[in-house]
């Protein structure tokens, strides 16, 4: 009895987030009559919500390191900007633009990086001047108009999906496949995971329980194309998104850049001692930031099909708060690129949820407010049990 | 005399999985000064807490019998109301605000919330005076020495009409003087019919000035001491807070000395801030293979703005000075390149500058580098994992699983995973820096074991210690630094007490 208890608690710990974002689902899931997982809603919170999820991986590792950024909104309008002018005026092509918008965003990123890091300016202040910096320049370039609207190939990535080529009628059949590819890949790794730590004689979960996990986290993926294939099938976008997803993880628990990342957050003056060089581990982080701001900009932009002076408002404060939602600690040293998709999630269903069941902006703005403050007093509180 | 102030009985206190304190007495005479001794973990602190009241009265069974009457404390202040007062290891000041702020912090003199100036510093001023410090009660906590904090922290306690004292490691931080200047404070508060309770590992401190010792080991009562004739031996109290026989506090080793490998040269450095205040003068010391090197030095000599320096340039401005290994010139720039020139550095303090608190023992001990256990900056898990497992069990850390966090880990542990850590990194040079401070007798032995065996494996070890008696029971050769500057270099057989103090206390030019 007591095992299952330290078992249960541990993972209330652990999945804490998830169980929540969970609750949320069935909760609206009832409120809204069914509505929010049809297929139709499913696609469009992944769409509305990507380019947080975006920032929001970006701020993770920000967080991570014990600093903020509260310029990616105007980062993303400006970004924007430039895009409409460089697509739409100047007709330049839409690899070649959306190539220059990350390197402008990189550059931008280096730009508040090096006032944080190597002059040692507190982050709130750097970025807080970044934000009304970028913000008056986005406006200066769009000479306070929108540019509008954007090429075909451009909004593709943001409101497009990939296409049937197996031409299934009703149900997207290339979705299905992709469901199945991604589940059989899942599954190799998994077992070339367990055999290396067989090799190196560790603990590993028995074998009924490995299978449990394997078959519950496939029925996932596919229910998951199945919903996805009764509508359009899979958005680009949730192809960036899974890429990016993908990519920090392994970044971040598997690489030495993301131990630095850790260590820098856990205990500054630890690991400047330890040799890692945590000026340029806090400006490299920046520029991420600077180039996933540009991304989540590009994005928007696209879904909007317009560039717009007030493109990205408030965007920073939707970033952090999933990322503090998912777990990310303003002390720094603690925190998970998945968490912050979660935190991501829970803000997004929250968002969808109540539109759809016709609640006003100003009581949406209240609630999500109360469930900032109550996930992290949560957490706290669990902490210090 | 013989009066019991306070009676502690049966004071039991679990925490979740843990008995921290198990039918704990402790009988505490009207104006003596007792000494409450234990290794880390023993229940000293836990004991206190329950005593001040930050454990509160229903969250332990016993009862606190205080001039005759059962306590039930629910708060600090309540305790604090009945004289009571604690003064915790870490200080407790606000570093920006001036003594006479911090002094009256909680406990303004003021009048229907408009604070009282003239007041507060008048009495400011008599209360240093009492506790002798002749500073201004308008001086900021963080232009003050440590030593210096520490009457200010006693001070504060005497404003509050402490009846009872309680000191948790007062001097861990504080060099000899500093030291000595505390104790005979203490002292004097006992003529004055103060009674204190004195928490501390240095036991000949203890010896010095207590009445009675009570040892603590496991959470229970062990024996108290009756010390009325100041000698009881170092040995006696050690047996009973191991409850063995430590009869040499310092392993054997075997001196095998090899030829010169490290050499530092007329090394030099300025104050970060205040540029041009030089800190080190031509400093010039060496390492053998397989010598233990000691600095010893006040606080404020640049014991550890030496180590720092020399670690990657890590300390000071304007840094001039040759270093070398085995003959050959070293370029120590940054920390990555002393690392990789096979120097290691544990700091002072390290829970500020050594640990990542929030992080594993394993992620810790492969901090330093990573690179051993990743291909093309990608960590083999497998592998990580089976370095932090041989290095744990290589020297003795004592916790659950490699994955635990350090936080967690008892000082010694966590000493031992900052230890492991530069270890890990196989370096030829270590500098450790006070490496057995706030640890308990039977940690620091282990440490000193470690110590020898890794110059009985050829390494160069450079300690600085402030107790002088770890050098002289360690070092091969100690080097004696005062304001900056080396003033004298001591063989092993020629070293004591006295010679190093008298080297240590020369200032510039005399």
């Amino acid at each position: 009895m007591d095992a299952i208890k330290h078992l249960l608690s541990e993972n209330i710990r652990r999945f804490g987030m998830i169980i929540a974002l969970v609750g949320i689902v069935i909760l609206f899931q009832l409120l809204t009559g069914g509505i929010l997982l049809q297929p139709l809603n499913i696609t469009n919170i992944i769409m509305q919500n990507s380019y947080i999820i975006v920032l929001a991986i970006g701020m993770m590792l920000i967080i991570i390191t014990g600093e903020i950024d509260l310029s990616v909104g105007s980062v993303a309008a400006f970004v924007g900007a430039i895009a409409g002018v460089l697509m739409v005026q100047s007709e330049l092509s839409v690899f070649a633009s959306i190539l220059i918008c990350l390197l402008i965003g990189a550059v931008i990123g280096a730009w508040q990086g090096f006032w944080v890091a190597y002059v040692n300016i507190p982050s709130f202040i750097v970025t807080l001047a970044g934000m009304l910096l970028f913000r008056g320049l986005t406006l200066v370039v769009l000479d306070g108009q929108t540019i509008a609207p954007f090429p075909d190939g451009f909004r593709k990535m943001s409101s497009d999906f990939l296409p049937d080529i197996l031409g299934g009628g009703q149900l997207q059949l290339f979705t299905l496949l992709v469901g199945v590819i991604v589940s059989v890949l899942y599954i190799i790794h998994e077992i070339r995971y367990r055999r290396n730590e067989l090799k190196y004689n560790f603990k590993v979960a028995k074998v009924p329980l490995f299978i449990t996990k394997l078959i519950v986290l496939v029925a996932v993926i596919n229910i998951f194309t199945y919903v996805l294939a009764l509508y359009e099938g899979i958005p680009y976008v949730l192809i960036i998104l899974a890429l990016l997803i993908i990519g920090y993880t392994y970044v971040m628990n598997n690489t030495v850049q993301g131990r630095h990342i850790y260590a820098v957050g856990g205990n500054v003056n630890a690991a400047q001692l330890s040799g890692i060089k945590t000026k340029k581990v806090k400006f490299l982080v920046f520029v991420n930031m600077g180039i996933l701001s540009a991304l989540c900009g590009l994005i928007f932009a696209g879904r909007l099909n317009a560039a717009t002076p007030q493109a990205g408002n408030l965007f920073e404060l939707d970033a952090i708060a999933a990322a503090v939602i998912g777990g990310a600690s303003f002390t720094g040293g603690v925190g998970t690129v998945f968490g912050a998709v979660i935190g991501a999630l829970v803000m997004g269903v929250l968002n969808n949820g109540m539109s759809l069941m016709g609640i006003g902006i100003d009581w949406q703005q209240a609630i999500k407010g109360l469930v900032l403050l109550s996930a992290v007093a949560f957490d706290v509180l669990n902490k210090n049990k | 005399m013989s009066q019991t102030i306070l009676e502690m009985n049966s004071i039991t206190k679990t925490f979740p999985g843990v008995k921290a304190l198990d039918d704990v007495n402790l009988h505490v005479q009207q104006g003596e000064i007792h000494a409450l001794i234990g290794e880390n973990g023993a229940g000293k602190s836990t004991l206190m807490k329950v005593l001040s009241g930050v454990h509160p009265f229903g969250s332990y069974s016993g009862d606190i019998v205080l001039n005759g009457e059962i306590s039930k404390f629910k708060t600090i202040n309540q305790s604090e109301a009945l004289g009571i007062v604690i003064i915790h290891q870490e200080l407790a000041l606000i570093p920006e605000l001036s003594i006479a702020e911090n002094i009256f912090l909680g406990n303004e003199r003021a009048k229907k919330g408009i604070v009282n100036w003239n007041e507060t510093i008048t009495k400011t001023d008599k209360l240093l005076k009492k506790v002798g410090l002749n500073l201004s009660p308008q001086e900021k906590i963080i232009d003050i020495g440590v030593g210096q904090q520490q009457l200010v922290e006693i001070a504060k306690a005497l404003s509050k009409n402490v009846k009872l004292l309680i000191l948790d490691e007062p001097t861990s931080a504080l060099n000899e003087e500093d030291s000595e200047n505390l104790l005979n404070l203490l002292l004097d508060l006992k003529k004055q019919g103060i009674t204190s309770i004195l928490i501390s590992h240095k036991l000949k401190e203890l010896i010095k000035v207590s009445d009675s010792i009570t040892i603590l080991r496991d959470g229970k009562t062990i024996e108290t001491l009756v010390n009325t004739n100041k000698d009881i031996s170092e040995d006696r109290i050690i047996k009973g807070m191991v409850g063995r026989d430590l009869t040499n506090l310092f392993p054997e080793r075997q001196h095998n000395i090899g030829e010169v490998v490290f050499e530092v040269k007329d090394w030099s450095a300025y104050h970060p801030v205040t540029v041009e205040r030089k800190i080190l003068n031509n400093v010039t010391i060496n390492a053998r293979k397989g010598e233990i090197v000691g600095i010893a030095g006040l606080m404020g000599a640049g014991r550890t703005e030496l180590a720092m320096s020399i670690f990657g340039k890590s300390y000071g401005k304007k840094i001039t000075g040759k270093v070398y290994k085995n003959g050959k010139e070293i370029d120590v720039r940054n920390v990555n390149k002393a690392i990789a020139n096979g120097i290691a550095y544990l700091s002072e303090n390290r829970k500020e500058f050594g640990l990542i608190l929030i992080d594993s023992v394993k992620n810790n001990i492969t901090l330093a580098d990573l690179n051993k256990v990743s291909k093309n900056n990608i960590i083999n898990p497998y592998e990580e994992t089976k370095a932090a497992e041989s290095l744990k069990s290589r020297i003795n850390i004592k916790a659950p699983s490699i994955n635990q966090e350090t936080v967690n880990l008892s000082g010694g542990n966590q000493q031992k995973v900052v230890l492991g850590k530069w270890i890990y990194t196989d370096p030829e040079i270590l500098i450790l820096d006070e490496p057995t401070r706030g640890i308990d007798v039977g940690a620091k032995f282990e440490i000193y074991k470690i110590i020898n065996e890794l110059v009985d494996n050829g390494k160069s070890i450079i300690m600085i210690s402030s107790e002088l008696p770890e050098l002289l029971g360690m070092c091969d050769r100690i080097y004696a630094l005062s304001e900056g500057e080396i003033t004298g270099e001591i063989n092993r057989e020629e070293a004591n007490q006295e010679i190093l103090m008298k080297y240590m206390t020369k200032g510039w030019g005399s």
